[in-house]
């Protein structure tokens, strides 16, 4: 009697992990911080996160048909719908509606499908999305609004929404810098850091994420509780985000020891900004980032001290993006580096010497 | 512009023969190489190649003349070993279709003439005079010159026997595996 | 007693629970075996006897022979129908040779080896030899013949008999049962085999998640100060010998070593018991305890059986299936064999048979590689599935072998936790598969090529004194009369063509 065909070796039992599922996790981490910031930046905000997500999507579809993959299976990982929820949040919430639609096909297509799809991409699709925008249209990428919670005095409604959203009318007075930028156009103005930290939001404000910046930039203390919440279901390790964080915060730290007028603290460099996002959900990501534990840290002490870099001495004020897609070129060779010694092998693959029995 | 022109194409000139005397007189002798191949050959001289024996074949690979594939007898890990060598890539798809082969004697039709016996270069094959002959499966590495010799057609080449020793898993089809999981859900 | 940690590993869903609980019971004599000439690592064992013969249980029916190779034994009286080949109890559903014993229904013993009265006063080759004469092979699996492992001790100064009974493999309680119901004959067992050994120390590890075991063989050991019982953290694979060895002494055994020159020598718990039942009662190995479970299967139970009983026999003991299986498994989940069909007999190294549902396998169609690294984590090997298995999808097997592909045991860690559900360990398997076929081809081609050069001297050889014997007689042949001029013009000719 032949009940099935032994074509499949072993192991007869697998664990409950999916793709799916684990994106599906990120997702529910995000969905805390996401709904905070769609309240706080109103229905502009709102549409702009649709337009994304949904872009997002269509460019997901539209590559794999051409590729001949299966359209429907491959949307169910939810890994583009992902995609465009970081995108989503990397953007000014009141941003046009097309600039979501570009960074999409930037994120999906060019970073994504143009290097064979899920699991292939050397860069994180979400960060190429944002860096394409930001140098290309540097204005619309850095109009920045303070706070409009929804049905709060002075908020757009739905109508006014569209308007700011599809008809690209930015209402003028409710512009606003974020406080990194603020902190750099000031240095420039030759105005030391203590005195622009006067008029940056408090501690408080930042870590509850009442400020101006892009969705994932404000509301630190709920994007922490999304990163712990994947750490306690083990999606990511502790060791990127602290190594990221840790990195960021050591250097800031001497430079501002050494010189406070010029440099801003590490509390500071850790609150603002997408630093929380880009630690626990832009620099984990699983494709671009090594594999190693080990090269999990390399990786995250590297962009810990380029997000430094690039904030203090470089043109832009925020240096998440980039600090993380330049450590994404250096994952490759990170891995082929710090690949795990086998068991009974040292770390050049000889086996170990018989040591000598007492 | 015209002394720019000038200076160029005579130095163009004078590195041109630099390197063309360089390599007549740093040439690496290419015979070592040749020698090299032949020690990765079966050494049988069956000829299956198309070559008149191993040296001949190791000659022309040497040269690039051949391509690494043809040593049937020598098998992929001969292919493998030749194309590492030479540094190039050695398509095998085309020669993973023949599977290993060796010879076998139809006992009926053997006439005991002892032609293969002479003509195997592994000594493969036992018998004598006018009794049957047989085959030592080990020894015999599927060069089928035994099967020209022989006046009456009674040695055939048969693929080598897959046994419970050397069985392994397939390669896993994933696409494979994926059709058979949607059909599976079809019904 | 500290103990140290292992690389890796996973907690699998250990379902031990079906059959932990119920005691051991025997499988009705079925009418007919198969006793398979080979189930061990080795040669396989040579046939004693032919069609019609008439055998009693215990009597020898296949010999040892090679240095590698185990002897078979009648596991019941009866007559021997025929040895041909029937399907063996692996994937490739091929057939080996096989004896084929019909039952006569009495169950005789045959006349058997005397017992060796005082073992701890014979010498280790006298137990040995023992262990050799009664076909006894390592039953956690591997099946490899025991006496070899017994005879380290004369080779190499042994510290430590470790007895494996961390049986982690989900499902399995076969070890488990038999450490419960039998706990003297393994210490017994043990004893004998340490003594063989020349080693001072038995330590028993036995996984955690089975404290009756434990606390069982505790009491059992008591009696002997060189015999010690520890429980191991429940972590697959602790159960490999390497990494077993590891945790207890906290050394590494280097690569393309044994853990014999740690100075410690591995068996199974119930190989122990074999042992025993070898040296005091001359009883060979003609049953074992195979633990029948999974979803699929109606009654799970411990089942002793006699080896060549087929897996249909056994699964009808235990109630047949109570929905289609989607796989049969011979062996636990992790690292058995899927077998094609019910056909094929219980063999030595037969663990468990286990029936397992769609549900219990939870399997999926493999999606793209995210690159989580989840293989790296859990690799008890130090190894990265993630590379290797890329290249050898690629077909760059020489990469993967260079990255460790021929280090890994296979365990299924890997593949128990990808999320994207790539048959990791299948690559490996196949990867290693055609890894040894190059390698034999190569052994071969040395093989053809030394053949060959040795011809070719002969034929020089011979060449060169047909002339030294035409040179001799040349001057003889043109003394000779013209009418004999046939002979040397064909010696002629034959030289031109030389």
């Amino acid at each position: 009697m032949s009940i099935t065909i032994a074509n499949k070796s072993a192991p007869f039992a697998h664990g409950v992990s999916s793709v799916r599922k684990t994106m599906f996790l990120v997702l529910l981490a995000l969905t805390p911080a996401t709904l905070f910031n769609l309240y706080l930046f109103g229905w502009p905000a709102i549409m702009l996160f649709t337009v994304t997500v949904a872009a997002c999507l269509i460019v997901e579809a539209g590559c794999l048909s051409l590729a001949g993959k299966p359209v429907m299976a491959t949307l169910a990982d939810c890994s583009a719908l992902l995609t465009g929820w970081l995108l989503a949040m990397s953007l000014p919430p009141w941003a046009p509606w097309w600039l979501g639609v570009i960074g999409a096909v930037f994120a999906i297509a060019m970073a994504k499908h143009s290097f064979g799809g899920l699991g292939q991409n050397v860069f994180n699709p979400a960060m190429v999305g944002r860096t394409v925008l930001l140098i290309s249209f540097p204005v619309a990428m850095t109009t920045w609004i303070v706070p409009y919670p929804l049905f709060s005095a002075g908020a757009p409604g739905f109508i006014d929404a569209l308007a700011i959203t599809f008809g690209g009318q930015m209402p003028d007075a409710v512009s606003s810098a974020s406080a990194l930028g603020h902190i750099k156009t000031e240095l420039s103005r030759h105005i030391p850091v203590i005195q622009s930290m006067a008029d940056v939001p408090g501690l408080t404000d930042m870590l509850l994420g009442y400020r101006a910046g892009s969705m994932g930039e404000t509301s630190a203390i709920l994007i922490l509780a999304g990163g712990l919440f994947l750490m306690y279901k083990r999606i990511i390790s502790w060791h990127i985000p602290l190594s990221v964080m840790g990195g960021l915060f050591v250097m800031a730290s001497i430079f501002h020891l050494v010189d406070p007028a010029k440099f801003a603290s590490g509390t500071f460099h850790l609150v603002s900004g997408a630093t929380f996002l880009g630690a626990f959900f832009i620099a984990t990501d699983y494709v671009t980032s090594p594999v190693t534990r080990t090269g999990q840290l390399i990786f995250g002490v590297g962009c810990g001290v380029l997000i430094w870099l690039i904030r203090t001495f470089a043109g832009y004020p925020e240096g998440v993006a980039f600090a993380v897609l330049l450590m994404n070129a250096l994952t490759p060779i990170i891995d082929q580096y710090t690949r795990p010694r086998a068991f009974g092998r040292n770390r050049k693959g000889e086996p170990l010497p018989l040591e000598k029995r007492p | 512009m015209w002394i720019a022109i000038g200076s160029l194409t005579v130095m163009g000139i004078v590195l041109g023969a630099l390197l063309g005397v360089a390599a007549k007189f740093l040439a690496v002798k290419e015979n070592p190489l040749e020698e090299e191949l032949k020690e990765l050959l079966p050494g049988s001289q069956c000829g299956q190649c198309g070559y008149v024996g191993c040296s001949q074949y190791a000659a022309a690979l040497a040269k690039g003349e051949a391509s690494v594939t043809l040593c049937t007898p020598g098998g992929k890990a001969t292919i493998e070993a030749l194309a590492k060598k030479l540094g190039v890539t050695a398509d095998t798809s085309e020669h993973e279709e023949k599977l290993p082969e060796h010879a076998f004697i139809v006992e009926d039709l053997c006439i005991g003439c002892t032609r293969c016996i002479r003509e195997c270069s592994t000594d493969a094959i036992m018998g004598a005079n006018k009794l049957m002959h047989t085959i030592i499966v080990d020894a015999c590495h599927g060069c089928a010159k035994c099967v020209k010799v022989c006046p009456t057609d009674a040695i055939v080449m048969v693929p080598v026997k897959v046994t419970l020793r050397n069985w392994h898993w397939p390669k896993p089809n994933i696409e494979q595996t994926h059709a058979e999981h949607q059909a599976g859900h079809a019904h | 007693m500290k103990l140290f940690p292992i690389r890796g590993g996973i907690h699998p869903d250990y379902r031990k629970e079906l059959t932990s609980d119920k005691a051991i019971a025997a499988l009705p004599m079925p009418a007919t075996l198969y006793i398979p000439l080979q189930q061990h690592i080795g040669a396989p064992a040579e046939v004693l006897v032919k069609e019609g013969d008439m055998v009693k249980k215990g009597q020898m029916i296949a010999r040892n022979q090679g240095t590698v190779s185990a002897s078979q034994h009648a596991p019941t009286s009866g007559r021997i129908r025929a040895v041909a080949e029937v399907t063996a109890p692996h994937p490739s559903g091929l057939p080996q040779s096989t004896i084929i014993l019909e039952s006569d229904g009495k169950d005789e013993w045959a006349e058997l080896p005397e017992p060796i009265t005082d073992p701890f006063a014979a010498d280790a080759h006298t137990i040995n030899e023992r262990v050799s004469q009664s076909g006894i092979v390592g039953m956690g699996g591997a099946a490899f013949p025991s006496a070899i492992k017994l005879n380290l001790g004369e080779q190499k100064k042994l510290d430590i008999l470790l007895l494996n009974g961390a049986e982690c493999e989900p499902y399995l309680t076969c070890d488990d049962r038999v450490m419960r119901e039998y706990p003297d004959a393994i210490v017994d067992g043990a004893r004998i085999m340490a003594h063989a050994l020349g080693t001072p120390r038995v330590i028993i590890a036995i996984e955690q998640n089975k404290p009756q075991a434990i606390e069982i063989m505790t009491k059992a050991a008591s009696a002997f100060p060189g015999v010690e019982v520890i429980g191991v953290p429940v972590q697959y694979p602790m159960g490999s010998e390497r990494h077993l060895v590891q945790a207890i002494t906290g050394r590494e055994t280097p690569a393309r070593k044994l853990t014999a020159d740690l100075g410690v020598v591995v068996h199974n718990v119930s190989t122990a018991r074999a042992v025993h039942d070898a040296v005091r009662f001359g009883r060979p190995l003609v049953a074992r305890v195979v633990t029948v479970s999974g979803g699929a299967i109606r009654e799970p139970k411990n089942v002793l059986t006699p080896i060549g009983a087929s897996i249909t026999d056994l699964v009808g003991f235990c109630g047949g299936f109570a929905v289609r299986p989607e796989s049969v498994v011979n062996g636990g989940p992790m690292m058995g064999q899927p077998l094609p069909g019910l056909d094929a007999p219980v063999v030595k190294g037969t663990s468990g048979i286990l029936a397992l549902t769609a549900g219990e396998i939870n399997d999926n169609p493999t999606s793209a590689c995210i690159r989580c690294g989840s293989c790296i984590t859990v690799c008890p090997c130090g190894l990265s599935p993630v590379d290797m298995s890329a290249f050898i999808r690629k077909d760059k097997l020489e990469v993967a072998a260079k990255l460790g592909v021929m280090d890994c045991f296979s365990c299924g860690s890997c593949s128990y936790v990808c999320p994207s559900h790539i048959p990791l360990v299948h690559y490996f398997n196949y990867a290693k598969g055609v890894l040894n076929d190059l390698e034999r081809e190569r052994q071969k081609n040395e093989r053809i090529k030394t053949l060959a050069e040795v011809r070719t001297i002969r034929i020089e050889k011979a060449t060169e004194a047909k002339r030294a014997a035409l040179a001799a007689r040349k001057p003889a042949a043109d003394s000779a009369a013209p009418g004999n001029a046939g002979e040397p013009k064909a010696t002629t000719e034959e030289k031109a063509n030389a």
